[in-house]
């Protein structure tokens, strides 16, 4: 790169600035953790560990952690196969309605959350109800999926694009039958960027609220949830931000393993 | 909070669907809140049921539908337990359900798998009407004694006299300060509502279209020529006056709240100043020593009360019966109570209140003061004040109007 | 796609797979891949099969879009189909059913009542600025991560931003508010434009990220060929960058617009009194129960959306979300 000197420096000036500016809030979030006060006044009134106490012992947190990870690893799951499928699809093949298919993936995520909650809310009763089946996890994970299916397909269509379909006809030569060729060859090439796409698709669901709410039968609470309803409780408040402070602080282990097994191109999509 | 309630689903909670009120009877020119009596209607009589005469042996277990807050089982903190000892000393085991919504509480009870619910005023008479809900023979629950009488037979939770139910507790809408701004201390709502108000741009009020009866109560007492006699019922002159006067506030208005936590910290942090409130926001607030007083102005106020009823289809009456029993004995309702910030429904849970002075905070005795309150009500186009002759505008149009007011 | 039905190892080395041209592709780990050529009698079946998949390329396409099309395109596209036709129904207000015959009176309201239109521009307005917003920070801070930074370092900063991803909406919008607030650090106040901000916050990784994706794939050769040929960096930027990493900053607008036109919690939390087209959306159905409206209110932002993705579509950007 031959970017001259002030260019440099004024670029490293903006990253380092912008990473400042998205860690303060969360430094704020891990202060207040530890802040006497019950709705987290500002400047923290003194200090204590009682919410952290309070997150450790609570039921609830670890229900609606565990909620959420199933909902994420079901909906992530989904995602892998539908959006490698049509990745494929859209990649390998040229048929009419292709560009009709891409767009239909990219619009559950295009779509204002509260559009998709409302509709399936509004499927899930009219369709789902008459057989006796309430909105619950199942409609949760249904509703994730339906968004998370482009995250895991834009990154395949990268990567496909990249890799062309010259290895895959080698094999094929070579005389492995469709199943070997994809295990042993296309699997192995893609899996960083199924990785890549199944993290971010977690991601997405493990933080999604709107559409949550809309799916989520009248039991079922994900960590969101969880955080929305005890963000309105007397003395549950800041136990909201012990749980944050305690994510932020453990999200770091999944990206950085993810981040190794892909070499390095996992989070880019 | 009452919370689920109205911030989640904003359902407003409350009391009267449909044919709300058929208890006839009022509708003098000083109608008395809480009584919503409906003159001239006799449309309303729910399907045929009969209240058990005696209770037999609980079943072993029991499905109960109810807002989060109202049967903790220690998950959430395991110093907050009201259930635990229920299920050991009746043996019915709870298998509880948390509805966001009254509708969501309406079709899970129309399923016929729950045994009990905490319905609020919007949901009671629309269960009620349904035959979802049966009479309650509140001789078999020794603690309905002690209930208020202000809170026993209600139109949210009876109808023509018969019991369906029983409460659970209640709170005003309160006027909240910050004394160190706010002199001299108002009594009157006229403080967030007079154009002129020195605290423009610091004045809050609740973000839901049930406070246009906020409005309303206001309008009753200071235009009385507009005729309200209900801030619940109001045809299309009244709906415009209140309309008028909200979207008027909104230029003094700093903030709209909807829930506990952002209107502790906009107070603590003066960025309001003035406005509407709920006790256990105002305690919280003082608890965090920010300078705030509140009072139940002159006007008096609008308000909140849950009532907890039984499925006509109930397959666990018995454990039913005894979980009410126990909801509003006075232990468990002091624990509810001050869990959740409310007066409780049992007189004598005052004194096992951990807070000596809770039901004082609460005035849960206090009957005069909650004669002043009128506990909310899903507005409907009858209108619940018993005029046959004018259409009432209905929640729905309440809610576009609210859009409008925010603009 | 059934890689779990083969469990023999195969005997013959994959000598012609060749090292994948982009960077990213990580060598398979483990042993080395190998083909399967040993089809024994029991598979005799599934041979079949993959010899007649390998022969009819429009079942294998058929086969792909199957799972996927039944998914979005018949239950997905069927309940936003479902939603709009009950914007043609009305609610008993009486009993709160849904009465289901046809009316307009949902988009006469819509289109008659001038508060609508103000929202909408309110909420298209606010969408704009944060995006524009976060594409203005997003570039740099990606340029630097993907140009700049050392691969060992590129991947911490990829952590970096992926991070705050899980710290929960919600809360990052209270400290949001608590930094907004008249005693708090920034002490801004609240309204749309502490909404802008907050939202701006909120979704800035999903900027970051497709821009940065974009830029690695952006050959450095091209920038030294340009900087060889005598362009600055201005230049530079203007002529090579910019227009090849066009189609990912679209990519990051989409998340970024979308995301803030259907909002409605972060505007509750510091927006004072404004209110977005999603709190109508959300007032209309969680409160009031009145679907039929509430769908009608919601085709504004799929409209929106709907014109914006086809604006985009033309630069790729749709494959760089």
């Amino acid at each position: 790169m031959n970017l001259s000197r002030p260019a440099r420096v004024a670029l490293w000036t903006a990253l380092a600035a912008g990473l400042g500016v998205v860690y303060v809030p969360l430094l704020i979030v891990l202060l207040n953790s530890f802040n006497a006060d019950r709705t987290f006044g500002w400047p923290p009134t003194g200090f204590t560990v009682r919410w952290w106490e309070a997150a450790w012992n609570s039921a609830g947190v670890r229900e609606a952690l565990w909620t959420s990870v199933q909902a994420g690893v079901g909906a992530t799951a989904i995602a892998l196969v539908l959006g490698t499928m049509v990745a494929f699809a859209i990649q390998r093949y040229a048929f009419f309605g292709r560009n009709t298919v891409s767009l239909l993936i990219v619009l559950p995520i295009a779509l204002p959350g509260i559009v998709t909650g409302i509709a399936l809310n509004n499927a899930f009763r009219t369709v789902l109800e008459p057989f006796g089946v309430g909105l619950g996890l199942f409609t949760v994970i249904v509703g994730h999926a339906t968004f998370c299916v482009v995250t895991v397909y834009n990154n395949m269509l990268a990567r496909l694009g990249r890799l062309g379909a010259s290895v895959e006809e080698a094999s094929a030569d070579l005389g492995a039958d469709t199943f070997t060729t994809f295990r042993l060859v296309t699997f192995p090439m893609v899996r960083s960027a199924l990785l890549a796409g199944g993290l971010l698709s977690f991601a997405l669901s493990f933080d999604e609220i709107i559409v949550t709410t809309f799916t989520a039968g009248a039991g079922v609470r994900t960590l969101p949830l969880w955080i929305f309803e005890n963000l309105f409780r007397p003395n549950q408040a800041p136990v909201v931000n012990v749980v944050a402070a305690a994510l932020i602080i453990l999200s770091v282990v999944p990206i950085y393993l993810a981040q190794r097994l892909s070499g390095g191109g996992a989070g880019t999509r | 909070m009452r919370p689920r309630i109205l911030v989640r689903n904003g359902a407003v909670a409350l009391s009267a669907l449909t044919l709300a009120a058929a208890t006839a009877c009022g509708g003098s020119s000083a109608p008395e809140p809480g009584t919503a009596a409906a003159p001239g209607r006799s449309g309303f009589t729910p399907p045929k049921l009969d209240a058990p005469k005696s209770l037999g042996a609980g079943e072993g277990q029991v499905n109960l539908v109810h807002w989060a807050g109202y049967a903790e089982d220690g998950t959430n903190d395991p110093k907050v337990d009201w259930v635990t000892p229920f299920e050991k000393a009746t043996g019915c085991q709870v298998n509880s359900k948390t509805a966001g919504t009254s509708d969501e509480m309406v079709n899970l009870m129309k399923t016929g798998e729950y045994d009990a619910v905490s319905a609020s005023g919007d949901a009671s008479l629309r269960l009620i009407a349904s035959g979802t809900v049966a009479p309650v023979n509140t001789s078999l629950i020794p603690n309905y004694a002690g209930v208020f009488e202000g809170l026993k037979n209600k139109a949210w939770n009876s109808v023509g006299g018969v019991a369906y139910g029983v409460p659970h507790g209640r709170g005003a809408n309160l006027l909240m300060w910050r004394t160190d701004t706010v002199k001299p201390a108002p009594d009157s709502w006229s403080v967030v509502f007079a154009p002129a108000s020195p605290y423009a741009g610091k004045i809050t009020a609740y973000d839901s279209p049930i406070y246009i009866a906020d409005a309303a109560l206001y309008l009753m007492a200071t235009k009385p020529d507009l005729g309200i006699k209900n801030p619940y019922a109001l045809d299309d002159g009244q709906f415009q006056a209140a309309v008028d006067l909200l979207k008027q506030q909104r230029k003094l208005v700093g903030e709209y709240w909807s829930d506990y936590t952002k209107e502790v910290q906009a107070f603590k942090s003066g960025d309001s100043v003035v406005g509407t409130t709920w006790q256990v926001i105002a305690n919280v607030a003082k608890a965090d020593k920010a300078p705030v007083e509140v009072t139940l102005p002159k006007e008096g106020a609008t308000g909140w009360s849950d009532t907890w009823m039984v499925a006509a289809a109930a397959k666990h009456p018995n454990c039913a019966y005894k979980w009410m029993d126990w909801i509003i004995s006075p232990k468990a309702n002091a624990q509810v109570a001050e869990y959740f910030g409310e007066a409780p429904a049992n007189s004598a849970s005052c004194e096992l209140t951990a807070d000596p002075k809770h039901c004082e905070t609460f005035h849960a005795t206090d009957e005069t003061y909650f004669s002043k309150v009128w506990f909310w009500t899903t507005p409907i186009a009858q209108c619940l004040d018993g005029r046959t002759d004018v259409k009432c505008k209905d929640y729905s149009e309440w809610t576009r109007a609210w859009t409008e007011i925010k603009g | 796609m059934d890689q779990g039905l083969d469990r023999d190892q195969g005997l013959i080395p994959a000598a012609g797979v060749p090292a994948p041209a982009a960077p990213a592709v990580s060598p398979p780990h483990g042993k080395e891949p190998t083909l399967n050529t040993t089809a024994t009698a029991g598979r005799a079946p599934r041979r079949r099969l993959a010899a007649f998949l390998h022969r009819h390329a429009g079942v294998r396409l058929s086969l792909l879009l199957s799972a996927p099309m039944l998914w979005l395109g018949v239950a997905y596209l069927g309940a936003l189909a479902a939603l709009f036709v009950t914007a043609f129904w009305s609610t008993d207000t009486f009993t709160g059913d849904l009465v289901k015959e046809f009316t307009w009176a949902n988009f006469q309201d819509l289109f008659t009542g001038e508060v609508y239109r103000t929202i909408a521009l309110r909420s298209v307005g606010v969408a704009a600025a944060v995006t524009l917003i976060d594409l203005v920070i997003a570039f740099p801070m990606a340029f630097a991560m993907a140009k700049l930074a050392s691969p060992r370092a590129q991947r911490w900063l990829v952590i970096a931003v992926l991070t705050p991803l899980w710290a929960s909406y919600l809360v990052k919008a209270y400290a949001w508010r608590i930094m907004l607030s008249s005693d708090g650090v920034l002490g801004w106040g609240y309204g749309l434009t502490a909404t802008v901000l907050t939202l701006s916050y909120l979704w800035l990784p999903y900027m970051i990220l497709p821009i940065y994706a974009g830029l690695e794939r952006l050959p450095g050769s091209l920038l030294e060929a340009a900087g060889d040929l005598g362009a600055r960096g201005w230049r530079t930027f203007r002529t090579v960058v910019w227009p090849l990493t066009f189609p990912a900053a679209v990519a990051g607008s989409v998340f970024t617009f979308s995301l803030s036109l259907g909002d409605y919690i972060a505007v509750k939390i510091v927006g004072g009194k404004s209110q977005l087209i999603g709190n109508v959306v959300y007032d209309n159905i969680g409160a009031a129960n009145n679907l039929p409206f509430a769908a009608a209110v919601a085709t504004v932002p799929v409209m929106i959306m709907l014109v914006y993705l086809t604006a985009v579509r033309r630069t790729g950007a749709l494959e760089n979300l």
